[in-house]
Formats: C-alpha cells, sequence, structure tokens
C-alpha cells in the first residue's frame, strides 16, 4: 500500500464571514509520528483539523497529499461522538461497508471492539452507551478502517479522568499499530503525556512547530511559555 | 343533545355487535388509506431526504411550494385524478375509476406533500448532527439519506402517522374518485356524508365516532411503539 505521507501544506489559510480563522500556516506531516496541535480555546485547532482531513475547503494555500486518494486512508474522532441508532458492533459495521471492506467485515468489527474493550458490548444500542463507551466506539470505528492517519478533535474535553486514561491508551495502540496521529487538545498534560510533535497555534497562526520534548524543554515563543505556565491568552 | 346521547349508544352499540356493515366499511377505510400511506411513503421518504441533502438553485422555492400542497384541498386533487383515470383521460385505459386503487391513488397524492416536507425537516435537522461524521466515513450522498431514514425512523413514523390520519378522515377526493358505492368504494368518511344527507344523524355520528376511536387507537399504538423504541436505542 502507498504511504499518503508526507503531508506538505504551504500558507494554508481560512477565511470565513470576513474572519481568519487560519493564516499562513505551513507545516509538514510525517509518517510515525503523534502530533498534538495545542493552543487556547479559539485559536482555530478544530478548523485545522477539519481543513487538513478534507471536511472543510481552504480559502487559500496548498495541502498536498504523497498519494491520490488520500483520504479513504484518513479518520476521524470528534469532540462529540456521533452513532447510528443501531448497536455498537452494527455501527462499526456501517463505517466498514461505507468504505467498501470486502469479506470478513463483521469479525473485523469484533476484533475493533475488543481492542477498545468494548467487545462485551457489540450489541448494545451504541446511543445509550455513556460519554467514555461512545469515544471508545468512535475510536473502535476508526480502527476498523485501518487509517494511516487519524485525526481526533479533543477526544477527551468531555471525559472524566478514567475515561480519559482508555483513550489515551487506545490511541497509543493505534499508533503502535501503524496509525499516524494528529489530535487537538487544550490540555497541557495530554500534550505532555502523548504528543512526539507539537504544532502550537495562538489566533488562527501557527506559532511553533517542533520535537514534544524541545517544545515543553524551551518553547521558542512568548505566547507559548505563557500557555505552558498556564496564564491565560487571548 | 337527545341526538348525540342516542348515537353514542348507537356507536356503542354498532362496535360491540361488530356491525358486519360497520366492519365492513371500516376496514375498506382501512385499506384504501393504509394503501395510500404505503404508496406516498415509498415515495415521499426518499423525495424528503434528498431534499433535505441537496444543495441546488430553487431549492427554497421548492420546499415553499412543499410544505404549502400540505394544505391542499381534497376536492381538488379528486377532480384532478378524476380527470386523469376517466375512460377520455390519459390513464382511462387502466379502468381504475371507482374502484379502492383510484381512492388510494387520490388520497396518496393528497398526503405526498404531508409527509416529504415532514421527512425533509426532520432529515434536515438530522443532518446537522451527522454530516461531518458521515462525510468523514467517506459515505455518498445516498448512503448519508439511506442511513439517516433509518436512523430518524421513529421520528418519520410520525410524519407518517400524520399523513395517515389526514388520508382516513378526508371526504372530497375519495367521494369524487370512488363514487360512494356501497359495498365497493363506501368508506367511513363518505358513508357519514351520505347518511347525514339522508337525515340520519345518529348513524352517521356513530360512525363519526368509530372513526375518531379507530384514529385514536393507532396513534396510541404507534406512540408506544415509539416510546419503547426510544427508550430502548437512545
Ligand atoms: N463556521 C464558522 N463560522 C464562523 N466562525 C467560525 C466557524 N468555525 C469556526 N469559527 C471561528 O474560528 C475560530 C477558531 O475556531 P476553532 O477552530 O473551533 O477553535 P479551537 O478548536 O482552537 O477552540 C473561532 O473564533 C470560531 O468562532
Ligand atoms: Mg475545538
Amino acid at each position: 500500500m502507498t504511504s499518503i505521507l508526507p503531508l506538505s501544506v504551504r500558507d494554508l489559510g481560512f477565511t470565513i464571514a470576513g474572519h481568519e480563522v487560519i493564516q499562513g500556516v505551513s507545516l509538514d506531516l510525517a509518517a510515525g509520528s503523534r502530533t498534538v496541535v495545542l493552543g487556547p480555546n479559539g485559536a482555530g485547532k478544530s478548523v485545522l483539523l477539519r481543513l487538513l482531513h478534507g471536511l472543510l475547503q481552504p480559502t487559500g494555500g496548498t495541502l498536498r497529499w504523497a498519494a491520490a486518494d488520500a483520504r479513504r486512508h484518513q479518520a476521524m474522532v470528534f469532540q462529540r461522538p456521533v452513532m447510528l441508532r443501531r448497536s455498537a458492533l452494527a455501527n462499526i459495521r456501517f463505517a466498514l461497508d461505507v468504505a467498501g471492506a470486502k469479506g470478513e467485515t463483521d469479525a473485523r468489527a469484533r476484533l475493533a471492539l475488543d481492542r477498545v474493550g468494548l467487545g462485551p458490548l457489540a450489541e448494545r444500542p451504541a446511543r445509550v452507551l455513556s460519554g467514555g463507551e461512545q469515544q471508545r466506539l468512535a475510536l473502535a470505528r476508526a480502527w476498523a478502517l485501518q487509517p494511516q492517519v487519524l485525526f481526533l478533535d479533543e477526544p477527551t474535553a468531555s471525559l472524566d479522568p478514567a475515561a480519559t486514561r482508555a483513550v489515551e491508551d487506545v490511541i497509543v495502540a493505534m499508533h503502535q499499530a501503524g496509525a499516524t496521529i494528529v489530535m487537538t487538545t487544550h490540555d497541557i498534560g495530554q500534550a505532555r503525556r502523548l504528543a512526539t510533535d507539537l504544532l502550537f497555534l495562538h489566533q488562527g497562526r501557527l506559532i511553533e512547530a517542533t520535537p514534544a520534548e524541545a517544545f515543553f524543554a524551551q518553547p521558542r515563543s512568548a505566547e507559548a511559555a505563557a500557555f505552558i505556565r498556564g496564564e491565560l491568552l487571548w | 343533545m337527545q341526538d348525540i346521547l342516542q348515537s353514542l349508544g348507537l356507536a356503542f352499540n354498532l362496535m360491540w355487535r361488530l356491525d358486519p356493515n360497520l366492519v365492513a366499511i371500516a376496514t375498506l377505510s382501512l385499506k384504501v388509506s393504509g394503501g395510500a400511506v404505503l404508496l406516498a411513503a415509498v415515495l415521499a421518504l426518499p423525495f424528503g431526504a434528498w431534499l433535505a441533502l441537496a444543495r441546488f438553485p430553487g431549492r427554497d422555492a421548492v420546499i415553499a411550494v412543499l410544505n404549502g400542497m400540505m394544505g391542499l384541498p381534497p376536492v381538488v386533487v379528486g377532480l384532478l385524478v378524476y380527470l386523469l383515470l376517466s375512460r377520455a383521460g390519459p390513464l382511462g385505459p387502466l379502468g381504475l375509476l371507482f374502484t379502492p386503487a383510484a381512492m388510494s391513488i387520490a388520497q396518496a397524492i393528497l398526503i405526498f406533500p404531508i409527509i416529504a416536507a415532514l421527512a425533509r425537516q426532520v432529515i434536515e435537522d438530522a443532518w446537522d448532527e451527522y454530516r461531518e461524521q458521515l462525510l468523514s466515513l467517506n459515505a455518498t450522498r445516498w448512503q448519508c439519506a439511506e442511513a439517516l431514514l433509518w436512523d430518524m425512523r421513529f421520528s418519520l413514523s410520525t410524519s407518517v402517522l400524520a399523513g395517515f390520519g389526514r388520508a382516513v378522515a378526508e371526504v372530497g377526493a375519495v367521494m369524487i374518485v370512488g363514487g360512494n358505492i356501497d359495498g365497493v368504494t363506501r368508506v367511513m368518511t363518505t358513508a357519514i356524508a351520505l347518511e347525514t344527507s339522508k337525515g340520519d344523524l345518529p348513524l352517521a355520528l356513530a360512525l363519526g365516532l368509530v372513526l375518531i376511536f379507530l384514529v385514536v387507537c393507532i396513534n396510541f399504538a404507534a406512540q408506544a411503539v415509539k416510546s419503547y423504541a426510544r427508550r430502548r436505542h437512545g
């Protein structure tokens, strides 16, 4: 299978209703990283992720994947999981069917559920699962698709610590299984735990793009330093 | 007051004895309107879903016209279907005029806009919630529409029932295309109109009460199924 990475983004912009939500963002995304997009609320993290995934069309700049048909090799997990009114298992099977997966889709779906610890809840209607369970189900759905790149938009923003821990474990496991991770968070602790690379976004601009260690040891920008110290940015 | 009490008594008597004549008329009513709902729903639900997801110039106008047609006058629909099915009309050779099939067709036309317009609203609201997730999974428009129709099945059943209520209660269209032939095309509403004009008010009122009773029962049953399903599926 040809790799859709690296992704090359040049001077990306997104303007809506006269408001420049993303401006002049350039970055390269290499295979194998766990890249965390960090920044205060309203920095443009969610919009940037949607631009990369193709849910929003940029109003400026270019975005180039290394292979054609890149969309089929990506998956995204949203802040609030959206589940269909059917069983947990059927939700994953739906995703596989839509992706045109052939053969043992039932076995693949069950395997994905087992990996996130939801095997026993396979037949449970997805919408009556708890928030944490639904988010793990969303991860299982993404996992079953075997994406090369997995986008996650604040996947633990509305979860308690135990559920957050469970979701982070699954993210690490998917990374070990070969997926490149790109996730947003405004939680510095989570960024420290998960990031190999860091993108710091502030007011729609990419202020820093560095390895995570360097970022936390010695942020280059005043904004990032203030953010790490826990000061409020606007 | 005397009339009403008398007809109440008669109504319960007729229902209690399962008066054959009453049963035949009520059964035909349910068959004709049931057929109309089936026919209308099969066409209106996909159309409503398509209209909810499609974006084209003039869409707002189509929606406005559709909403407006929810109040189509039954006699006018009856007249149009009469012209289509009459011996000299384009569909005359089918020989459907003054048959229950013609009555179902007329009622289906009458309630198509109701089911389609309500479905459009339900699906469009759901689309707001599901859009990004379904597009992220690479679902085609048609796969989206299909998934939304199935997911909104409980809400849509209300739209379909609204159509049934309108169909079973209308008199103008079935009178014109059915002809109110005793034992062939006489349904509850046309029987009520006939008995009223003959001056047999108690029988007319009794039939009316039976009609209301039937509609209320069907809605009760549907409501029960719906709230059970809601509890189960979330
Ligand atoms: N569809 C939209 N229309 C108008 N403004 C938007 C839209 N989407 C996002 N924005 C604005 O863009 C900015 C960045 O939003 P977002 O990416 O959600 O921030 P973050 O995820 O970093 O908290 C916010 O000021 C938000 O109000
Ligand atoms: Mg966000």
